[in-house]
This record gives structure tokens, C-alpha cells and sequence, in this order.
């Protein structure tokens, strides 16, 4: 009995030591569902590396993950949609905004008779989405498809139940192609839609959108891409019609690159450039300014020099479009600002 | 334990209660009125913390909106404007259209299994509904999508337009997803519960009841349905009562098949929404704190809901017990 229990301590004693040795650092972080497959993947990647270094990331969602974040109870935030200047000014702290990876958001469609890809103007998408394009023959929809037969019959319209940052760029992007869209509706995560169903997930989406017959929704990039849905393509700022695609997307990135602003917080929809596609966006992590504990700071700035250089190599394995390199070395010089 | 409460009992000459006390603690009686008195207190508490929080949680909507909550009819996170009447309506019309098909058939499924069935046949099938009554309701809304909607776009839907279409219930556009589908899929969720309970309240039925109506010369479904069931209804309203109770808080399989409108419209082919599904679908991406406050007032609402809805239950049982035919 006696021999057992000081085996029993011997042993306690050499775990104690060997965890003192390693000295891990837990860090918490909670945010966006959008990114989190890159995230995981990141942070697994990261952890194998740096073994003393955990991040354990909830994807609860970028509400969540600013919320989180203001109260104190995670280390870091993460979100789809820039913060507001209002939950700025709520914030006990300054907060860092680096963008990580590209997403975008499609429209996906399923119309009797209509197999080939639609092209969409931003006319089309609000119309459609305002209630005023109630036909899928409506002149606007037509002008853009020469050649296409689209029957004359109503538009069931699709949107996100939940609130999302998927919304959250379809919405961004209405506002900035539409003054209707902007007074009646605006851009959130949620928003009070003026007329559809509503489904939960892409795959709601996607499910009802294949069940319905002359229906349309809109998707993430990549559910899509993973997936195997079609998705039609949406005319640029300057007038191309183009399809979503990493390349693509990335273009939107460096076209809205040169204007950048210092805090990053930049909507990049119906960003400038020829190859551009219009609906996409930046995600972010959130990161406070101050960090008191050095061992965490230090560990929160290597993460984010290896995610900006070799984190960016698995992007296209996981379908995310990579940040251009004019964002990536803004955002290097940026890090130094964690103090 | 019990070396010690004798180690007290040996001790100075103790007053008759005390000894009386350590007897009953030497028996476990009173033991097992504490644990069970402190178990039951902890439900209170957890309830009037839930209440509290909600309530404390919700003053931003309260304060802002007052009284008029219950009455707007718009819900627009981005000019923070927010009404429960769309959710309250949808919850209330989903969970009526969910106990209208789910009450006849529940009663007729007891009834036969009670009554009717072989005892063999009556387990084995009672075995089953109560593991329908375990299934996740991810399970019964992923079903609802894949067959209840397109079964109510293609075939019910317009089946009923065809028949009641002159009634506004049947009017407007159906896209299979609704109120309809939403009730549909809510009551073959309850059916389960309305079954399990009407048959074991059932099957307490006394025997000499049944007898009785025999040698009166009734016939079999006469004893059953006029003496066997008006004797066991306070239990099947309480197994109504608690389908309902159900109906109202389901969340999952509602948000999968209602359409996620905030509509308030006569036609049961309309999307809607209710509560427990908007506050599902909304709490965990809305930043605003209005936002987040009004969240939690509708849980407040449906909470108080539910409450009045438990309370009239409370009222109407004691009400058909006061008509007689149930003695206890």
C-alpha cells in the first residue's frame, strides 16, 4: 500500500516537472463559422509545430466572437463583418482587425427548362431580392441572358434564416449596387427580409433552392465549390459579367488592396478591377491591442506571422482564396502594433 | 451513521422530540424528506433564476418597447426595430394545427392499443412509440424537409385548395414550407407522447367499469368509449397538455420547415416563424445589445406563454374532474 502510494507521488511529481518544462499556453478565441475549417486546419497545424502552444477556437459564430471578445472571456475574436464603430467605441480596449482568408458568396438557382450558367446584373440580384423582379422573364433578368428561355413564372425567393456573415456580404453588396436596398433593407448579418423563405445553413439553402422549382438563393463560394452546385456568375464594377472562383476573388482583394485602409476594415463587394468578383469579402481575426500576459502575446504574434506566410499555403486545399501579397505584407508591418 | 445517531441516543437523557428525530434519522425518514425537499427546492430556484435572468437580461427591449412588443408586427435587426406578434402567432398557429391532427389520432392509437389489441401486440407496439418519442427532432425536421414539404407542395396543398379553397386558410401560395408542413411535422412528433401516456392512463381503468357497462348490455365499443375513456380523461388531457407543451418549444424541426418568415397571414400555406425558432436561428450572430435583448424578451414571452397555457391545462382539468366521472 505504502509502495504503491509513493510510486503514486514519484509519478505526480515527474508529470508536475514535465509540464513545468513544456510550459503550455492555452489560448481561447471564438468567432466565425465561415472560416473555421482554415481555422482548425491552421491551429492543428500550428499546435503540431509549436507543441506548447494550444489555440482553442468556438466556432460560435462572429456575433459571438465580438461579443466574447468585449466581455473578456476569450483572448481573441474572429468575424465575417468588420466591427461597427459603435462596438469599437464599446470596447475597454483597442481592437486589431488582420484579415486571413477570402470567401464569397453565389447566387444558385433552379429554374424549369433553364440548364445553362445565368448571368446576373446587381439590378437583378436587388430587384429580385427587394420583391420588385417578381418573373423570372423580367427584362432585367433577360437582357443579360441572350438566348436563354426563362419561363414567365414567379421567383421563389431564398435567403438565410440564421444570421450569418454570409448574409452579412450578400447584404453589403445589395447596399452598395442599390440605393432601395441600402434605405429599405441595409446590410447585417440578418436582416428583415422583404420577401422569401428563409432556411438554415447553406444546405438549407441549397436543399430547398434544388426542391423548389423557380427558386434562387445564395450560397457560400465554397459550400458550392465542395459541393459540386451550380451558380451563376454576377457583373463586376466595371461591367463583366464574371464567376466566382478563387482567382477571382482574390482579384477583389488586390483591386481593393491600393485603398486599404490602416485598420483594414474594408468591404471589398463590388470591388474595382477587370477579373474582380463582386460579392466577396475579407474574414478577420480580432485582436486586442494591449496583451498583459507576454508568453500569450508572443505566442498570438507568432501565429500570426506563420498564418500570413505559410498559413496561406493550405487556403487552396480547404477552397479559400489566398490574401494578396500587397494585404499580406501591410498586415506583417501590422503585428507590431500588439503590445 | 447509525453508531452515531445511537452514540447520541446513549448519551445525556434527550428530550422526547430529539429522540423521536434520531429514531426517524436512524430509519432514513428523515433523510429522505431533506434530500428529497433540497431536489425540489432546486427545481424552484433553477425556474426563478431562469425567470430573473430572462427578465434582467430583457430590460433594453423592455424599457424600449414596452407593451407595443407584443403587438408589432416587424422585426428588423438593422434599424433595430422588434415586435413579437409575428412569433407569438406563428407558435401559437403551428402548435393548434399540430393537436387538431395530433389529438384524434393519438386517442385513436391508445384507444385501440388499450382496448383492442392483443396485451402482446399492445407492449411491443407501446415499446416502439416511446423510442419515436426519444428520436432527435434534427431527425424529424431532416423527414419533414425531404417528405412532408414536397408531399404538401405536390399533393396536399393543392388536394385541399381543390376542396376548401373557398376558406382563407386554403388561399395564397404554397411553396410547401409553412405553417401547414410546420404543423404537420410538430404532430407527428407529439402523436408519440399522446399515445404513450393515453394508453398507460388507459389501462388503469378499472375492470369492474368495463364489466359494468357490459352487463348493462353495452356493446364493447359503447363500454369504451362512454364509460372507459370519460374515466381516464384527465390523464389523456394531460398527455394533450403535454404534446402541446412540446409543440410549443420545439425549435429544430420547426426552423427546417416553417420558411423563416416573420408573417402573420390566415393562409396556413404562408412561411412563418416562431419563437423558440428565431431565437435559435438569431441569438448567435446578433451583436446589437438591443438585438440580443430583444432575443431574450421573446424568450421571456414564451416562457410566460407557456405558463398561461399550463395554467388554463391546470384549470380545465379540475373543471372535468368537478363534472364527475373520474374519481381521483
Amino acid at each position: 500500500m505504502k509502495k504503491s502510494f509513493a510510486i503514486l507521488f514519484v509519478l505526480l511529481g515527474l508529470a508536475i516537472t514535465a509540464g513545468a518544462q513544456s510550459n503550455p499556453v492555452l489560448i481561447n478565441a471564438a468567432g466565425a463559422t465561415f472560416p473555421y475549417p482554415i481555422y482548425s486546419k491552421w491551429f492543428d497545424v500550428y499546435h503540431n509545430q509549436h507543441p506548447e502552444i494550444q489555440i482553442n477556437y468556438q466556432s460560435q459564430g462572429s456575433g459571438a466572437g465580438i461579443r466574447q471578445l468585449l466581455a473578456g472571456t476569450v483572448d481573441f475574436g474572429a468575424s465575417d463583418g468588420p466591427m461597427s464603430d459603435d462596438q469599437l467605441a464599446q470596447a475597454k480596449f483597442k481592437i486589431l482587425h488582420f484579415p486571413t482568408v477570402l470567401g464569397a458568396v453565389v447566387p444558385t438557382y433552379n429554374i424549369s427548362g433553364v440548364t445553362g450558367e445565368l448571368n446576373f446584373t446587381p439590378k437583378a440580384l436587388a430587384g429580385i431580392y427587394l420583391g420588385t423582379i417578381t418573373k423570372w422573364n423580367d427584362p432585367e433578368i433577360a437582357k443579360s441572358n441572350p438566348g436563354v428561355k426563362l419561363p414567365d413564372d414567379d421567383i421563389v425567393v431564398v435567403h438565410r434564416s440564421e444570421g450569418s456573415g454570409t448574409t452579412y456580404i450578400w447584404t453589403d453588396f445589395l447596399s452598395k449596387v442599390s440605393d432601395d436596398w441600402k434605405n429599405k433593407v441595409g446590410k447585417n448579418t440578418s436582416v428583415n427580409w422583404p420577401v422569401g423563405l428563409g432556411q438554415k445553413g447553406n444546405e438549407g439553402v441549397t436543399g430547398l433552392v434544388k426542391q423548389t422549382p423557380n427558386s434562387i438563393g445564395y450560397i457560400e463560394l465554397i459550400y458550392a465549390i465542395q459541393n459540386n452546385i451550380p451558380y451563376g456568375k454576377v457583373q463586376n464594377a466595371i461591367g463583366k459579367f464574371v464567376k466566382a472562383d478563387l482567382a477571382s476573388v482574390t482579384a477583389a482583394a488586390a483591386g481593393a488592396a491600393n485603398e486599404m485602409p490602416d485598420d483594414f476594415r474594408v468591404s471589398i463587394t463590388n470591388a474595382p478591377g477587370p477579373t474582380a468578383y463582386p460579392i466577396s469579402s475579407f474574414t478577420w481575426l480580432l485582436i486586442p491591442a494591449q496583451i498583459q500576459d507576454s508568453v500569450k502575446r508572443d505566442a498570438i504574434k507568432g501565429f500570426l506571422k506563420w498564418m500570413l506566410a505559410d498559413g496561406q499555403g493550405f487556403n487552396e486545399g480547404l477552397s479559400y482564396a489566398r490574401l494578396p501579397k500587397p494585404v499580406i505584407a501591410k498586415e506583417m508591418k501590422a503585428i507590431s502594433l500588439i503590445q | 451513521m447509525s453508531s452515531a445517531a445511537t452514540a447520541i441516543s446513549h448519551g445525556a437523557p434527550p428530550e422526547a422530540g430529539l429522540r423521536a428525530f434520531v429514531r426517524r434519522l436512524k430509519h432514513g425518514d428523515e433523510i429522505a424528506h431533506l434530500i428529497t425537499l433540497v431536489f425540489a427546492s432546486g427545481i424552484l430556484l433553477v425556474t426563478s433564476l431562469l425567470v430573473y435572468e430572462l427578465w434582467i437580461n430583457s430590460h433594453l427591449s423592455r424599457t424600449k418597447f414596452g407593451w407595443m412588443f407584443f403587438w408589432t408586427r416587424v422585426w428588423d435587426p438593422v434599424f433595430d426595430n422588434y415586435g413579437a406578434a409575428p412569433f407569438i402567432y406563428g407558435t401559437l398557429i403551428t402548435s393548434a394545427v399540430a393537436l387538431v391532427i395530433a389529438l384524434p389520432l393519438g386517442l385513436a392509437g391508445a384507444i385501440f392499443l388499450a382496448e383492442l389489441a392483443p396485451r402482446k401486440l399492445s407492449d411491443s407496439v407501446a415499446f416502439l412509440i416511446d423510442l419515436l418519442a426519444a428520436v432527435p427532432s434534427v431527425i424529424y425536421g431532416v423527414l419533414g424537409i425531404f417528405i412532408v414539404v414536397p408531399f404538401v407542395r405536390s399533393t396536399l396543398g393543392p388536394a385541399l385548395k381543390a376542396a376548401f379553397g373557398y376558406l382563407p386558410p386554403f388561399q395564397g401560395p404554397n411553396y410547401g414550407v409553412g405553417f401547414l408542413t410546420a404543423g404537420i411535422v410538430l404532430a407527428i412528433m407529439v402523436v408519440p407522447f399522446i399515445i404513450s401516456v393515453s394508453r398507460e392512463v388507459l389501462l388503469t381503468v378499472p375492470r369492474d367499469q368495463r364489466e359494468a357497462a357490459l352487463a348493462l348490455g353495452a356493446t364493447r365499443w359503447e363500454s369504451t368509449w362512454k364509460v372507459v375513456v370519460p374515466w381516464a380523461r384527465t390523464g389523456i388531457l394531460g398527455s394533450v397538455f403535454l404534446a402541446l407543451a412540446r409543440a410549443l418549444g420545439e425549435t429544430m424541426a420547426v426552423t427546417m420547415v416553417i420558411g423563416n418568415a416573420p408573417n402573420i397571414s390566415a393562409s396556413l400555406f404562408s412561411s412563418g416563424d416562431t419563437m423558440a425558432s428565431v431565437i435559435a436561428n438569431q441569438f448567435t450572430e446578433a451583436t446589437g445589445d438591443l438585438f440580443v435583448s430583444a432575443l431574450i424578451e421573446l424568450g421571456l414571452v414564451l416562457f410566460l406563454i407557456t405558463f398561461i397555457l399550463n395554467g388554463l391545462a391546470r384549470i380545465l382539468i379540475v373543471a372535468t374532474q368537478r363534472g364527475g366521472g373520474h374519481p381521483s
